[in-house]
């Protein structure tokens, strides 16, 4: 059994404007032990979707479908019993570390109040356990620092602060969501490489949102490309990487700057915007800015298999791949979608 | 580390305090000589030389400058000299009468609003944009609306001349005759605290660090209490100073209603009489309680808020 399995997910918000749907029609499932990577520009719905996840959408969001979590729902969840897994088995640790630390509580505050919760720790064993997890993350002077408050951190440090609070509990699945981004690069780095470290001490699954491919290549075992609220192409690291079936992906790895290619070659960026999510296209997301687009990119794109689990959403062939029914994004289609799947496991 | 950023903070912010106490003598001391009329002018037909026996004793017949210096040599000796209307009485001895009645009533209805406000506003704003929370709102809107002298005749009429279950004024330090006064006040406040706090409470809770809780597991409670409520109060606190100054030192309009012998009462009377002395001495004792309050607030700020703490020194 997969230790995560999202099936169908849906996330819409209702704005003044109107319904904006950031997901659509989502399915995709976490190995234990796996590090899945999610890729996309801004509003590709990779934060949303796992906010939806773990009950922290914003109070206009609707999230539909279901997040089996050793087979639970994470969707159909009280918060009694997503509390008891919040922060416990699953830790998140998010795109900005400068306000994502309570500034008006020390450090010490805000990690022992986890194990205590969580663990039913007394303060003194809690606050022990912390200090070792701000060393595990190379918190210098820890026993000291512990006392501070976070505005007498840096932001590289605070991440690691918030990604030693994550692991407190040993979760066995750790979402980060741009942990890096809001970073320097050297910092980045930094980041990205305790991450690896921890995953390989802690052998926790990991789910990494990000639109960096280069720490998409260090550490990720399969990827994930988003693309306005819909999966794309899923693969592993090394097909994606080498092997990229659809033209958004291709346009995403071409946009990268690479020292193998002549530096007076110019940067590939793909033309235009990302739809607009509050009135989204029939037919392909994506064909308003791609290069192979055509007639039949006016209807829904199909979905490429194969036997790895490698897929790809378009009106191309995907390499190995057979197609599946259309997986369009009105709801009828879901059974069809899950059943295809059933097939496949 | 800590205490010391206090210490420091304290220190500037007494440091600072003088200046705006003497502007404040310097403009009421020559404000209120520019009233038309001075204190003797009621009674009348005093002979010329009564007079200017009364006025030579008062040193109102010295060049006002000299006057001006004579006073604020009193007034560091915290001396307000004797009441012109009030014979036999000194501004001192009637702050120290009224001011404590005024101050328990004040002070009462600060603390009622404090509870009070803060209780409706979380709720409020935990259940945002429901009916509930639009129905606590309007009721908050209505009572920073109506002011005190329509809600005292009306609680009096209602509680006590109807009801007759209160008295309808005066003062004997007792509950029943606190009780109106007290929610009088009080009742504003409340509904202020109320807005702030709903308000406030509902950005806290858009913020990340919010999420951040949520994310840990922390039961709502624990988030609400532990998380959000300690930066909710921050903008309370910062009106709370200024506003519990206003109140413990008397409403003219409430003690006059309840006919309560408190320090607003004995202002509205010396402005009346031109009784400059007794003027003067409860606008420097309002002002100094209101410069006392801000410096309160001011500590309780920093002391609050961790990133003000260390850097103070503006």
């Amino acid at each position: 059994m997969a230790l995560l399995d999202v099936t169908g997910l849906e996330v819409e918000f209702e704005t003044p404007e109107g319904t904006v749907r950031a997901v659509s029609n989502l399915d995709f499932h976490l190995e234990e032990g796996e590090t899945l990577a999610i890729v996309g520009e801004s509003g590709a719905g990779k934060s949303q979707m796992m906010m939806a996840i773990m009950g922290l959408l914003a109070e206009n969001g609707r999230a539909r479908g279901s997040a089996l979590y050793r087979g639970a729902d994470l969707l159909g969840m009280t918060a009694r019993e997503l509390n008891a897994i919040r922060g416990n088995q699953i830790a998140m640790i998010f795109q900005d570390p400068m306000t994502s630390l309570n500034p008006y509580m020390t450090i010490e505050q805000q990690m022992t109040e986890v194990i205590m919760h969580h663990r039913k720790l007394k303060r003194d064993e809690a606050r022990a356990q912390a200090v070792e997890m701000l060393r595990a993350v190379r918190i210098p002077d820890a026993e000291e620092r512990i006392r501070q408050y976070p505005h007498e951190y840096s932001g590289g440090m605070r991440q690691r602060v918030m990604i030693a609070m994550g692991l407190l509990c040993e979760p066995e699945l750790l979402i980060a969501d741009e942990p890096s981004t809001a970073l320097d690069v050297t910092v980045q780095a930094q980041i990205t490489q305790l991450v690896r470290e921890l995953r390989e001490q802690a052998g926790m699954s990991i789910i990494l949102i990000t639109h960096d491919l280069a720490v998409v290549a260090d550490i990720a075992d399969r990827v994930m490309v988003m693309y306005a609220g819909e999966v794309v192409e899923c693969g592993s690291a090394e097909d994606i990487f080498y092997n990229p079936q659809h033209p958004y992906t291709r346009g995403l790895l071409d946009s990268v700057p690479r020292l193998d290619r002549a530096s007076d070659q110019d940067l590939h960026a793909i033309p235009g915007n990302p739809p607009n999510l509050l009135d989204l296209p029939v037919g392909c997301n994506f064909r308003d800015r791609c290069d192979e687009a055509r007639e039949e990119c006016r209807e829904p794109p199909p979905v490429w298999r194969d036997e790895t689990g490698r897929m790809s959403r378009c009106v191309l062939p995907m390499e190995g791949g057979k197609r599946v029914d259309p997986d369009g994004t009105g709801p009828e289609s879901r059974a069809t979608n899950s059943a295809s799947r059933e097939n496949r496991e | 580390m800590r205490q010391e950023g206090l210490l420091q903070l304290a220190a500037s912010r007494l440091i600072g305090l003088v200046p705006t106490l003497l502007v404040l003598i310097t403009i009421s001391f020559f404000l209120i000589r520019l009233a038309p009329g001075g204190p003797f002018d009621a009674e009348m037909a005093a002979p010329p030389e009564i007079r200017a026996n009364l006025e030579a004793k008062y040193h109102l017949d010295e060049p006002l400058l000299a006057q001006y210096f004579r006073y604020l040599g009193e007034v560091i000796a915290f001396d307000f000299g004797p009441s012109f209307q009030y014979k036999d009485w000194t501004v001192n001895e009637l702050i120290a009468r009224g001011f404590p009645i005024s101050a328990t009533i004040g002070g009462l209805a600060m603390l009622l609003a404090f509870f009070a406000g803060v209780l409706i506003g979380v709720f409020a704003a935990l259940r945002q944009n429901t009916a509930s929370d639009y129905t606590v709102m309007g009721i908050a809107m209505l009572g920073i609306s109506i002011p005190n002298f329509v809600v005292a005749p009306l609680l009096i009429l209602v509680l006590a001349i109807y009801g007759g279950w209160l008295p309808a004024s005066g003062w004997d330090w007792t509950w029943q005759r606190g009780l109106l006064p007290v929610v009088t006040l009080a009742l504003p406040a409340i509904a202020y605290i109320a807005r702030l706090t709903r308000g406030s409470m509902i950005e806290v809770l858009h913020s990340n660090y919010i999420r951040t809780a949520r994310a840990k597991g922390l039961p709502e409670r624990t988030v609400i209490l532990r998380h959000a409520l300690k930066p909710t109060l921050l903008p309370v606190i910062s009106y709370m100073g200024p506003a519990t100054a206003a109140l413990i030192t008397g409403s003219v309009v409430v003690e006059r209603i309840y006919s309560i012998p408190g320090l607003g009462s004995y202002f509205v009377q010396g402005a009346l009489n031109r009784d400059y002395t007794l003027v003067m001495g409860v606008v420097v004792f309002y002002g100094m309680i209101i410069i006392l309050f801000n410096f309160i607030v001011d500590l309780l700020y920093a002391w609050l808020n961790p990133r003000i703490r260390y850097d103070e020194g503006e």
